[in-house]
């Protein structure tokens, strides 16, 4: 079942790949008759989204929204190619790729948008007044407590290879993580890792060495949790992880000790937008308050303090231990070719393809 | 009434005006000067730390270049971009290239120079950018040639950090000019002030007050009080020669005329012609007398006047003394009294007013001949630098007690002789004071007495 599910997923990223670039689904909100229509692109799952979406067209009258859900790199082909030929393009995109949003505001895709919202911004969450950190979405170890006993669970990266370290570990073969090279957001926390410690060296090594999983999309990698065929995930999405353990008691999502990669997805207004003040709103909703408490009400902003959820098992120390990626041009490097390339060949080395790989059409 | 009259000075622009004026204008030209310097430097400081942050990258960049199997592999060190991150809004652009001008990785629309300069200026995103470009030359057996890395950044940061430069620069300038300005009319106050002084001190004299300016000046302008305080001395010097002309007029003119009309009444009721032509007699003899007094009234209230206004020039005493004698000879020309000359072979040469010194010499001839007895010898004589004019009679003459205050008017009898108003001597001395010298009383022998005019002289090489 589960080299089904890899294969799936692969051939899906190839497909998507090929063909032009298309949304994964649409919606709309706001009255259907309303004169101004604004279209906002999102990595995000509709689902999810779809309240905060809900608050902001309440609150703002006569606008109807048209949310397309895309991958992320299809978003991205999208927003450039429309910066490239000026083509009809979004209101607003916000995506998880923020490596690629930023690449985008670099290139010059994007209008800048400056109000008291953006201006309270830390530095890490605003770039050039052009791309703004909207969520706070920490990336987490998500692990089965049906099946691991709380004592046994890591609690931090070091606990993990411990793990996986003898020759007759449970844990072999039943470790999953983003395949870095389906997957842009499990590319760029495993680049950000990498940039962090020393120890995702050892940690690749140990995944290869144990035959972890490696695979696409976070539902993918949580329903294996859920299932039993998976006892833990490495570096999910801690909004996904977090609104299935509402779902799913046993879920239990552990925001690792020693560092824990914070994702805030990022928004960004393209430069030939129709409607950029309506996409500007919309920043603005979603770093006010009542933004921010729906976004809190998705999962999409982690609470970490006092209000955290019984499922998030927080690091010892939240202050030095979480650590948001910042919006930065250096974000640029890991899309550059050659490094892009480098950095997936030394994670092949040391992890081999899965044997799913054979399957490919 | 007077001020009314009085022409009002022209007044050509203030001095304190002037002097801000100028100060302002050296503050506001040194201050162009600084902006620019500032502005100049705020660019050129800007443009030097930006662009060591653009070869610092290029050359991380350049030293991550490796070759595998003939390939070059551009492993981009994130810390690279860490250090173009700190131009935190600045967009970047960067592309590295092969020995054939390929681009190996980066983005192809980067502008490539055409010349062989390191920096250069160009557009990313419609944005004006700063680029670098370093060059790594491989030697190898799989690769000879040279790489090239180019990086661009836009400007925004440096543009910010000049501004930040000049602006501080300015405001430090600006700081500095107002305290300068401050101090500046500070000291304009300052200086002006002995002026205020001065002024405060005219305000407060009465109309009476012709005393000297007594008030604390600087050398600069201590010249321009001392020659008001020469100003005021010669107007009050000459107010008291009127003053004294009045006050003698009234004194001493006023006894005589009542007498003479006195005698002119006596006159006009004698019946008996003999006596009325005694009391005629009479009535001319006080005529004369009276005629004389005025004259030295007169002559004493001119030559105080002429001290004051008339230039002395260089004159011998001899041709004064000649010219005096001759005019004596004139008026006496019954020639009952003959006066002699004693003049001396050479030149005797002073700086001096000869129309007074010749009246002062005729003064003293008068009194000798009034006074004393003949033989009266006008003479001249010259000690060392001094000159001196002086009149020898062989009477008694004044009396030693006397001869203190033989300068002063009217002491010999507090009134008027029968032939003399007692201003002879008065004159003699204003004379000498006026020319710088003095008067000197002698009694050289019993039977001589002598009264002279010592004076400053000037060699005769000097003319």
């Amino acid at each position: 079942m589960s080299r089904a599910a890899i294969s799936l997923g692969l051939a899906t990223f190839a497909t998507a790949a090929f063909a032009e670039p298309m949304p994964e689904a649409v919606k709309s909100y706001g009255p259907a008759e309303a004169e101004t229509s604004v279209l906002v692109r999102g990595t995000t799952d509709i689902e999810l989204f779809e309240p905060v979406l809900l608050e902001f067209t309440e609150g703002s009258g006569d606008v109807r929204i048209v949310y397309e859900q895309w991958g992320s790199n299809d978003l991205y082909l999208a927003s450039e190619t429309d910066c490239r030929t000026g083509g009809a393009t979004a209101d607003l995109v916000i995506s998880s790729s923020i490596d690629q949003q930023v690449k985008l505001a670099n290139d010059g895709c994007a209008a800048p948008h400056r109000s008291d919202e953006t201006t309270a911004l830390p530095a890490v969450s605003n770039w050039r007044d052009e791309v703004f950190g909207t969520t706070l979405e920490p990336a987490v170890i998500v692990y089965n407590k049906a099946l691991v006993a709380d004592a046994e669970a890591p609690r931090s990266r070091f606990d993990l290879i411990d793990l996986l370290r003898p020759e007759d570990s449970r844990f072999r073969g039943r470790v999953a993580t983003y395949d870095i090279e389906a997957s842009g957001l499990g590319y760029m926390f495993a680049f950000a890792d990498a940039q962090q410690a020393t120890t995702f060296g050892s940690l690749i090594e140990a995944f290869g060495r144990s035959g972890a999983v490696a695979t696409c999309c976070s539902s993918t990698i949580i329903d294996g949790v859920a299932s039993g065929e998976f006892l833990i995930a490495y570096n999910v999405l801690g909004s996904y992880a977090l609104a299935r353990a509402q779902e799913n008691a046993d879920i239990v999502v552990v925001a690792p000790n020693d560092y824990t990669l914070v994702l805030s997805r990022a928004a960004l207004i393209p430069k030939r937008a129709a409607e950029p003040e309506i996409g500007g709103a919309l920043i603005d909703f979603l770093l006010s308050d009542a933004g921010r408490a729906a976004l809190r009400a998705a999962n999409l902003i982690v609470e970490t303090g006092g209000g955290a959820q019984p499922a998030l098992r927080l690091p010892e120390n939240p202050d030095i231990s979480l650590r948001p990626i910042p919006l930065s041009p250096a974000l640029l490097v890991g899309l550059d070719q050659h490094k892009r390339a480098e950095f997936i060949a030394r994670w092949r080395a040391t992890f081999p393809k899965d044997v799913g790989d054979a399957e490919l059409p | 009434m007077m001020r009314e009259a009085a022409p009002r000075s022209r007044i050509i622009g203030s001095l304190r005006f002037r002097l801000v004026m100028g100060i302002v204008l050296i503050l506001a030209v040194g201050g162009v000067a600084v902006a620019v310097a500032a502005l100049a430097y705020g660019r050129s400081a800007a443009q030097q730390s930006f662009d060591r942050l653009l070869i610092g990258a290029a050359n991380q960049i350049a030293g991550s270049l490796t070759l595998r199997s003939g390939e070059v592999i551009v492993d981009i060190p994130v810390s690279a971009f860490e250090l173009l991150s700190l131009a935190p809004r600045d967009r970047v652009v960067y592309g590295v290239f092969g020995d054939d001008g390929a681009l190996i990785t980066g983005y192809q629309t980067i502008p490539v120079p055409t010349g062989n300069e390191v920096f250069y200026n160009g557009i990313f995103a419609e944005e004006p950018a700063r680029f670098v470009r370093v060059t790594r030359q491989f030697a190898e057996r799989s690769f000879l040639g040279s790489v090239e890395v180019i990086i661009g950044q836009t400007t925004e940061a440096r543009r910010e950090l000049a501004q930040q430069i000049t602006r501080n620069a300015l405001i430090a300038v600006a700081a500095v000019g107002v305290i300068m300005s401050g101090l500046a009319v500070l000291a304009v106050q300052s200086a002006l002030r002995p002026l205020g002084r001065i002024e405060r001190d005219f305000a407060a004299r009465s109309s009476k007050d012709l005393t000297p300016v007594d008030v604390d000046v600087p050398r600069e302008i201590s010249s321009l009080v001392l020659a008001l305080n020469r100003f005021i001395e010669r107007i009050d010097r000459q107010l008291n020669v009127m003053r004294t002309l009045i006050a003698d007029a009234s004194h001493q003119l006023r006894t005589p005329i009542a007498a003479l009309r006195a005698q002119a009444e006596l006159a006009s009721e004698e019946t008996n012609p003999d006596r009325q032509l005694r009391i005629v007699g009479r009535i001319h003899e006080r005529s004369k007398n009276l005629s004389r007094l005025t004259d030295q009234l007169l002559n004493h209230a001119l030559i105080i006047h002429r001290a004051d206004t008339v230039d002395l020039e260089a004159l011998d005493l001899r041709t004064i003394a000649t010219e005096a004698v001759a005019q004596i000879d004139q008026s006496m020309s019954d020639g009952e009294e003959i006066v002699r000359l004693d003049l001396p072979e050479a030149s005797v040469m002073c700086e001096g007013d000869a129309l007074s010194l010749v009246e002062a010499c005729k003064n003293l001839i008068n009194n000798a001949a009034n006074h004393g007895k003949a033989p009266i010898i006008v003479f001249v004589r010259r000690a060392g630098l001094r000159a001196r004019i002086g009149v020898r009679d062989h009477g008694r003459g004044i009396p030693e007690a006397m001869w203190a205050d033989a300068g002063s008017r009217f002491t010999r009898n507090a009134g008027v002789s029968a032939k003399s108003a007692g201003l002879g001597l008065a004159i003699v001395h204003a004379v000498a004071r006026a020319h710088g010298g003095r008067m000197d009383i002698e009694r050289p022998s019993e039977a001589a007495f002598e009264v002279s005019i010592d004076l400053p002289g000037i060699s005769e090489g000097a003319v």
